[in-house]
């Protein structure tokens, strides 16, 4: 197992107030999002746990890719990963502030 | 009736609901959409971070839920009792803290003594990786469970998913108050693989898939009294079967648990001898014919069907 973390300023508030969200599922290829609002609206932080080691780098792509793309600010974001890969990744971060916004799935 | 009729007639939970596969669906979307609207209350949640203790020993991924939500609701505008099983972590196996969630679920509703439990099963049995904590699990589970029913507590298995129920998972169903399954959900202990490497091929070959559905399978069960009722593979079916189960049961007891032996006893006795399902289903009544159409017969014809040719079970489950 890897752990990694990363913290951005985030551009955009996340919109919504509920305090969190979870999405996912602990799976090979899949991984779970549990999102929070619990930072200051700048700040986004994503805590990640993952069974494919040395893929570091490609985290550290997707997730300021997501935090310049998407309205994160103030948000934490915990993973437990099974090996997903970089699209589903990104497909299960938009869906955490979606999620957290307020739309149902 | 045209479309804008039913919608404006249907209750608001068939519209959030509506066609959305239990097979198919997560543990949460089935507790969601299962109970009435936004009422789900969860105890020990996601945030609390309660995985497991074990799995990082062996370098798994955990799962902040352990793989088990559990928690309280209404359904119809009753409270419930409700905990269900992610069969896609881990297949939906027991382990430690996923096996304590659900035994502390049944304590409280033991200790209420009145408020129904439903579990929503998709489970191979017991964690591989916890197998002493997770066996020991199933046993707290068991005990939990009988001394809910002990207290008037009714506890309603539901088995669609796609782990299916087997191993420890297979023992707590027997447990229930009642169970209701799905052509889709499969209940067991031993599962298909197990027998064949334990007993050969010539026992149980697990790559015919066409017996291992008729040996395991929901409408197997459903013939064979092992499942109460039968369910279409839908969230709005499983509701509404919930829903009669929890209002037909009957209370528990040493004349329920009498009548159970007697009813096992001649099950042994009438279909020992037989060598396949459909031999025991020709056994409980069905014709050639019939027996021959069970597994395409559509839900309502086989319910209807089965409703016709299952065995009196008094207050046996």
């Amino acid at each position: 197992m890897e752990n990694l973390s990363y913290r951005y300023s985030a551009p955009r508030r996340a919109g919504g107030s509920k305090p969190l969200a979870l999405v996912g599922v602990v799976a090979s290829g899949n991984l779970e999002v549990l999102v929070e609002r619990v930072l200051p609206d700048t700040e986004c932080q994503l805590e990640i746990k993952t069974a494919a080691e040395g893929f570091g780098p490609v985290w550290a792509a997707v997730t300021s890719d997501f935090v310049a793309r998407r309205a994160a600010g103030g948000l934490k974001l915990s993973i437990n990963d099974g090996g997903a890969r970089p699209d589903t990744v990104a497909l299960r971060l938009a869906q955490a502030v979606r999620v957290i916004e307020g739309d149902e799935q | 009736m045209n479309a804008s009729t039913i919608e404006a007639s249907a209750p608001s939970h068939v519209l959030r609901s509506q066609g959305v596969s239990w097979y198919e669906a997560s543990a949460r979307q089935r507790i969601d959409l299962l109970l009435d609207a936004g009422t789900f209350k969860e105890y020990i949640g996601p945030e609390q971070r309660e995985h497991s203790p074990h799995l990082q020993v062996f370098d798994l991924p955990e799962q902040f839920d352990d793989g088990i939500a559990v928690g309280r609701g209404m359904l119809a505008g009753a409270p419930v009792f409700i905990a269900a099983q992610e069969g896609r972590f881990m297949g939906g196996a027991f382990g430690e803290v996923h096996g304590a969630k659900l035994t502390g679920l049944l304590r409280a509703a033991r200790d209420l003594g009145s408020i129904p439990v439903l579990i929503l099963f998709d489970t191979g049995g017991v964690r591989l990786q916890e197998a002493n904590a997770g066996e020991l699990a199933i046993a707290e589970i068991m005990r939990a469970l009988i001394e809910a029913r002990t207290a008037g507590v009714k506890v309603i298995g539901l088995i669609g998913g796609r782990a299916g129920c087997y191993g420890g998972g297979g023992l707590i169903a027997g447990c229930c108050s009642a169970l209701a399954v799905s052509e889709q959900g499969r209940i067991s202990v031993s599962g298909p693989e197990v027998i064949e490497t334990n007993r050969g091929v010539e026992e149980f070959d697990s790559k015919d898939r066409a017996l291992v559905w008729r040996t395991m399978g929901g409408k197997h069960r459903r013939l064979l009294g092992g499942a109460d009722a039968f369910s279409d593979d839908s969230i709005d079916a499983f509701r509404e079967t919930a829903l009669a189960l929890i209002a037909s049961t009957p209370g528990f007891g040493i004349e329920v648990l009498k009548a159970e032996q007697a009813r096992l006893a001649s099950r042994l006795d009438r279909f020992g001898t037989c060598g396949d399902a459909v031999d025991i289903w020709k056994a409980e009544g069905l014709s050639d014919a019939q027996a021959e159409a069970v597994p395409a017969m559509p839900a309502p014809d086989f319910i209807t069907l089965a409703n016709k040719v299952q065995e009196a079970r008094h207050d046996a489950r």
